[in-house]
């Protein structure tokens, strides 16, 4: 008799629409928040995942079942949905949510992951969510790890190498730590969140972009999933960082050594 | 500091805290880091920060058996904590997030007399805190850079966008249990000068864990850690390769006495290691004085040190970003103005 075939893969990829890197924020006069009417891109660190879980596909070929991106936002947030489904995902979900200063709590975002994972149990249960390590407006790296301690699994943080063996159904990872880099192995269905190293993420084509937009998209609202999204740390206010007075160009090298001296600055060797 | 804290402690014992039992007087764990038999740096700016809140400081300490003993002697020497709690077992030799979490769980769980659980925004930490917090069903508060504790909760400031804007947070007084790490750079560290009593606490020992530990590498060096050094010097991309990256930087480090960083670009190259990118998705520095070579400034790597006292930068390209924020900008060519800094600088001992 043939040995049952391992159950294939399903890969869960949460990605978030954030203020474009390379755009310079400007606090908003009443000091709410940020001006967001500027460029928005697919958070990097997530596109760094849905790159991973199109290779790890792309490895393992039909030994991956389905790659799922979701993403919780407001209407506008569907752009990056298509972004993803352009690089290689076949369906989405969006959460949608009102447009607001703020974006929703690691906690909410977690449980709403978390909501959508119970949904998906019947009928492609998820074994490997893979997300950014973290959002580069809150800054916050932290909705893998919740997301994984509410789902009760293990999870490995800051991938650079992940490895998977459907047979085993174990990962086999490599993390960059302070210091160096640590190697784990980690039992599916586990959450990994990616570092900048990890991957370079591919550009979409043309075609697969119009193909995109033939790919389904699940609308749900956080009551749907029976999760509320109120935050619970209250932010008081946002403002700028200090200004720097900096600015001071020297003329040579004798001129810069000198500033050092005055400053204290000498050799030690 | 400890005059305040002192002054509500002694308020607290006269009956002050029997009506405000949990808002006047917080109680604080502070997890202390350790590696290779010495407390971690931001563990000891954590343990500052634990005592602004102005209540009683608890430290904890979690390791294997051969790691703890020392440790807990070093951590009882330290100046503002009230006792010093230690667990050991095979298990948090190599700790996971998955094999810690379940007894910080039930220290920190329903009917604990913890109000705040305090650690560094290490990279253990940040892998750790998130999964407890959503464990025990609370919000955390990452990299905090002040912090205040009134009736109405605890007040945080923190960076966000790279740090262009400042978030002013409150966790409210409701919360059962206050969480948040610290940005290093942001606290002074906690100095020795106490003399406190150790207790032993239960390991909580988790079977079948889902994540095992392999093997940790870490980057040797004889240079001071990056993060606590209080000299940078870092190289970005013009440095070319990893030779050239070495045979630059290395000279002025070591006349400096100063650690060496890298900006993204120059880690991505592979002119330097990943563990010394210094920015929002590497370390956050702030020395007395980081010297840029050959680094642009973009807002991620500017997110990292512009917290530094004085900042010099050399660059070939005189609109280079950088140079809006040093305090000495050299327009060079650094391959060579950093060898006559080098021999320049020897001449100033």
């Amino acid at each position: 008799m043939r040995p049952t075939p391992s159950r294939l893969l399903n890969v869960l990829v949460p990605v978030k629409r954030c203020v474009d890197y390379a755009v310079k924020i400007r606090v908003n006069p009443q000091q709410t928040g940020v001006d967001l009417n500027v460029k928005h891109s697919m958070n990097p660190f997530d596109e760094i995942a849905v790159e991973e879980a199109v290779r790890l596909r792309e490895l393992l070929k039909d030994e991956v079942k389905s790659i799922k991106v979701v993403t919780i936002g407001p209407t506008k947030a569907a752009e990056t949905l298509r972004t993803a489904l352009a690089m290689g995902a076949d369906s989405g979900i969006h959460v949608e949510i009102p447009d607001a200063n703020y974006g929703p709590e690691p906690l909410g975002v977690a449980k709403v992951l978390k909501a959508i994972i119970e949904r998906e149990k019947e009928k492609a249960p998820v074994d490997m969510v893979i997300m950014g390590k973290q959002a580069i407006d809150d800054d916050m790296c932290a909705t893998g790890q919740m997301l994984a301690g509410l789902w009760g699994t293990g999870q490995a943080t800051f991938l650079n190498k992940l490895q998977v063996d459907p047979k085993t159904r174990v990962a086999k990872v490599t993390t960059e730590i302070d210091g160096g880099v640590e190697e784990l192995e980690v039992k599916l269905p586990a959450v990994f969140t990616t570092d900048l190293r990890l991957n370079e993420p591919r550009y979409a084509t043309l075609p697969s972009i119009m193909k995109a937009k033939k790919k389904p998209i699940e609308k749900l609202s956080p009551s749907d999933l029976g999760v509320d999204l109120t935050p619970i740390l209250e932010t008081l206010k946002v403002t700028e960082p200090p200004k720097r007075t900096g600015g001071v160009k020297v003329e040579s090298v004798d001129e810069l050594v000198s500033k050092l001296r005055d400053a204290g600055f000498t050799a030690v060797a | 500091m400890l005059s305040r804290s002192s002054a509500i402690l002694s308020a607290a014992r006269l009956g002050f805290a029997r009506t405000y039992a949990t808002a006047a007087s917080p109680n604080v764990l502070v997890l202390i880091e350790h590696r290779n038999g010495a407390i971690e740096g931001g563990s000891l700016a954590a343990l500052t920060a634990a005592s602004e809140l102005g209540g009683e400081v608890t430290g904890l300490v979690i390791g294997g058996p051969d790691q703890v003993g020392g440790i807990v002697e070093k951590a009882k020497k330290l100046k503002g904590l009230k006792s010093v709690l230690h667990s050991t077992s095979d298990q948090y030799t190599a700790p996971v997030p998955e094999i810690v979490s379940p007894l910080l769980e039930k220290l920190l769980g329903s009917g604990s007399a913890y109000t705040h659980f305090v650690s560094a925004h290490s990279s253990a930490a940040k892998a750790l805190i998130p999964r407890l917090a959503a464990r025990l069903d609370v919000p955390h508060v990452p990299d905090i850079t002040s912090l205040s504790h009134s009736e109405e909760g605890t007040t945080f400031t923190r960076p966000i966008y790279a740090g262009n804007a400042i978030a002013t947070v409150r966790a409210p007084a409701s919360l059962p249990v206050k969480i948040f790490t610290v940005r290093g750079t942001a606290f002074a560290a906690a100095l020795d000068g106490g003399d406190v009593s150790a207790e032993v606490l239960e390991p909580v020992s988790v079977s079948d864990p889902p994540t095992t530990h392999i093997k940790t590498s870490l980057t040797k060096s004889d240079r001071p850690e990056l993060g606590a050094a209080s000299r940078v010097v870092s190289g970005g991309r013009a440095l070319k390769n990893a030779e050239t990256f070495k045979s630059t930087m290395e000279p002025l480090a070591d006349v400096l006495g100063a650690a060496i960083g890298a900006s993204r670009a120059a880690v991505d190259a592979g002119y330097a290691d990943n563990s010394l990118q210094v920015g929002q998705t590497g370390k956050v520095v702030a020395p007395e004085l980081y010297v840029a070579v050959g680094i642009s400034g973009a807002i991620q790597h500017l997110a990292g040190m512009k917290d530094s006292k004085m900042i010099v930068a050399i660059n070939k390209d005189a609109d280079a970003p950088i140079f809006q924020v040093a305090d000495a900008g050299l327009v060079a060519d650094l391959y060579e103005a950093v060898p006559d800094l080098v021999e320049k600088l020897k001449a100033t001992k």
